[in-house]
């Protein structure tokens, strides 16, 4: 009796429930949605951009991987004449990622040089080719919102982003295991995982500036060379100018007591940080070295008394909080400005 | 019948501090065949693009099938195709890829959507070509695979932007069959946008024509230049021998006749009525031969030039 009664009110409920949702569904459309959003992977994987970025990515993965691979046998080999148990202490899994003899560069400075690159490459012609090729009107003609077209670019292009990373950091992750033989730990494995996010937050930041270009600049060579030349910018030539900055505000002579000189140190740091670069760098940094403890200077009184030793996952995750926080606001940002101009833009082809 | 399908009520769009459109009211009923007629920039793209609630205009209201554009555009378009002016398909997609990919957009079962498509370009005769990628398709096909695009949604209007332009007068003769068979047999009410005045002549039941984000005039071909002129609107060929000064002073004391022009053939008459038999008789009772008599409308060709050739003297008076 009971339960016939609850079934009732359960399927009572349900209809309520798909009412409201033939309501709120009358111009949503999922299936559209997800219309767009496999047309435009599709394209990405077709396009010979794509495909040879991606090919340049693997080939620069293997490369580093190669380096890595060669100099960790060596730093095993001086560890193990001091002690066999040093292995996980020294997080020597993490270091296929940040390791390099020298001769070519390693994971993660390979990732932060092509993925703002790659990122690039799939946003910037995301609005304005359709638009030059007149398929714009077309295609908000049919009864979609008009947002699900930048929306479901964005969406295609991270999942293209999400499965390229992924698929290369677990890659290296298991040639690591064959070659060197060591399993990764739980943390170290973590501390990938969160490493192969902030790599997605990261290039999602590039990607969000190229579609804004490509809302903003109507043809697609303009849009690409702006994101080319605001890439360098923070790459190359930011940091020449915060050094210059930081030349005159650190000046020893100026210079009186120590407090004057950790705050100086202070506001040359800060003006690092808007650099999405350099947040990266730290945060790369502090997730894949435990042994780096912080990323600001410390005095000596600050040092004393602290037991040298990695720090815990939790901790190097407060540390980065800030960069990391700063990262997503950017993309986050980014991709507004670029979607409320392209709701305001007229749709005319000319 | 007679049910209104598109009404524009007071319309204006204003860019900066430019009219593109300006009170602009208009009505369209089901089943017509309209041209919006007007040179480059007199507004009509703006009109359709509010039509279909891609851009908002300033004052006034817009309804199409019933239905408030302004505030629920998604509706109108799931029952509106529109053939937009310069139009453009994936490259790397083949015709009938593309075809489908619109249906998708418009939640028809892929089956359906497949057979629809096949059904469609065989109507605008693309089967053949209905794998290829339509990177190489001709401006003529393109425009085809256009129409075709436009119908995979079944609608109830169709709203087509200078659907004839860049395409061969062969192909334009095609595409107007097809627009205006589509037309009378779904039923369904087209609105097409041209310059292009020989072909809107051809297929339109009414004309609007636009000129500056105005509507100056509306109606049948004959109608607009009621509107227009208050002047002659038809003209009498006639070839007959001998022409005398005697024939010419008899036919310009007719009535409804504005002026007789001698030109080399013979005469050309222009009249406000179709008095062809008064002519005739007129001519026989001179003494001279008729080898010849035939009468014209002023085409909207006409009715375009002499409103613009009118429009200077005007404007600079």
């Amino acid at each position: 009796m009971n339960l016939a009664k609850l079934k009732n009110k359960i399927s009572f409920f349900s209809v309520q429930t798909e009412s409201v949702q033939a309501e709120k569904g009358k111009n949503s459309n999922p299936s559209a949605f997800m219309a767009i959003v496999r047309k435009e992977f599709t394209d990405y994987i077709r396009s010979w951009r794509i495909l040879i970025l991606g090919v340049i990515i693997l080939l620069a993965c293997i490369g580093s991987l190669y380096t890595a691979i060669t100099s960790i046998s060596d730093a095993i080999d001086q560890a193990g004449k001091e002690a066999e148990t040093l292995g996980s202490d020294l997080y020597l899994f993490l270091q296929l990622f940040t390791v390099s003899d020298g001769t070519l560069p390693s994971f993660i400075t390979f990732v932060g040089f092509l993925g703002p690159l790659f990122g690039i490459a799939l946003g910037f012609d995301a609005i304005n080719s359709e638009r030059n090729r007149g398929t714009l009107s077309r295609l908000l003609s049919q009864p979609i919102p008009r947002d699900y077209l930048i929306n479901a670019k964005f969406v295609a292009a991270l999942l293209l982003n999400v499965l390229l990373f992924f698929s290369l950091g677990l890659l290296v992750m298991a040639f690591g295991i064959l070659i060197l033989g060591i399993p990764p730990t739980f943390e170290e494995f973590l501390r990938i995982f969160f490493f192969l996010c902030l790599c997605i937050v990261y290039i999602a930041f590039w990607l969000n500036l190229g579609i804004l270009f490509s809302v903003v600049f109507k043809s697609q060579a303009t849009s690409a060379l702006s994101s080319i030349a605001v890439w360098i910018f923070f790459n190359v030539f930011y940091s020449m100018i915060i050094n210059l900055v930081s030349k005159s505000l650190l000046n020893p002579e100026k210079l009186t007591s120590v407090s004057e000189v950790l705050n100086k140190q202070g506001t040359v740091l800060t003006l690092m940080r808007f650099s999405p670069n350099y947040l990266f760098s730290e945060s790369t940094t502090i997730l894949l070295s435990p042994n780096v403890r912080s990323l600001g200077p410390l005095t000596v009184e600050q040092t004393v008394g602290a037991v040298a030793g990695p720090l815990p996952l939790s901790q190097s995750l407060l540390l980065i909080w800030p960069q990391l926080t700063g990262l997503v606001a950017a993309t986050l940002i980014c991709f507004a400005i670029a979607y409320l101009s392209f709701m305001r833009q007229e749709i005319r082809t000319n | 019948m007679n049910q209104t399908v598109i009404q524009l009520d007071q319309v204006s769009k204003q860019y900066d501090d430019q009219f593109a459109v300006k009170d602009l009211s208009l009505t369209i009923s089901k089943g017509e065949i309209f041209g919006l007629l007007g040179p480059n920039g007199a507004g009509k793209t703006t009109t359709i693009l509010m039509l279909l609630g891609l851009s908002e205009p300033t004052s006034g209201s817009v309804t199409v099938c019933g239905i408030d554009s302004v505030r629920r555009p998604i509706e109108v378009k799931r029952r509106v195709g529109y053939l937009p002016d310069n139009i453009g398909f994936y490259q790397n997609m083949t015709g009938l890829e593309n075809l489908v990919y619109t249906a998708e957009l418009n939640n028809l079962p892929k089956k359906q959507a497949r057979e629809r498509a096949e059904y469609l370009l065989e109507k605008v005769n693309l089967t053949d070509a209905a794998y290829k990628k339509t990177g190489k398709y001709s401006r003529g096909m393109k425009q085809r695979l256009g129409l075709a695009d436009v119908l995979m949604k079944n609608p109830e209007v169709i709203i087509l932007d200078e659907p004839t332009l860049g395409i061969d007068p062969e192909g334009v003769r095609e595409l107007l069959k097809m627009i205006q068979e589509l037309g009378k047999e779904e039923g369904m009410t087209v609105l097409l946008s041209s310059h292009h005045l020989h072909q809107v002549q051809q297929i339109c039941d009414r004309v609007g024509l636009f000129v500056k984000g105005h509507l100056i005039a509306e109606g049948n071909v004959q109608t607009l230049a009621e509107q227009l002129f208050d002047s002659a609107t038809l003209r009498i060929t006639v070839h007959a021998s001998p022409i005398t000064p005697e024939l010419i002073r008899r036919l310009q004391e007719l009535e409804q006749v504005e002026q007789v022009q001698v030109v080399k053939s013979g005469l050309e008459i222009t009249c406000y009525e179709d008095i062809s038999a008064m002519i005739s008789k007129t001519i026989v009772e001179m003494g001279s031969a008729l080898t010849h008599i035939s009468q014209k409308n002023f085409g909207l060709d006409e009715i375009y030039h002499r409103y613009f050739e009118g429009r200077d003297l005007r404007e600079s008076s």
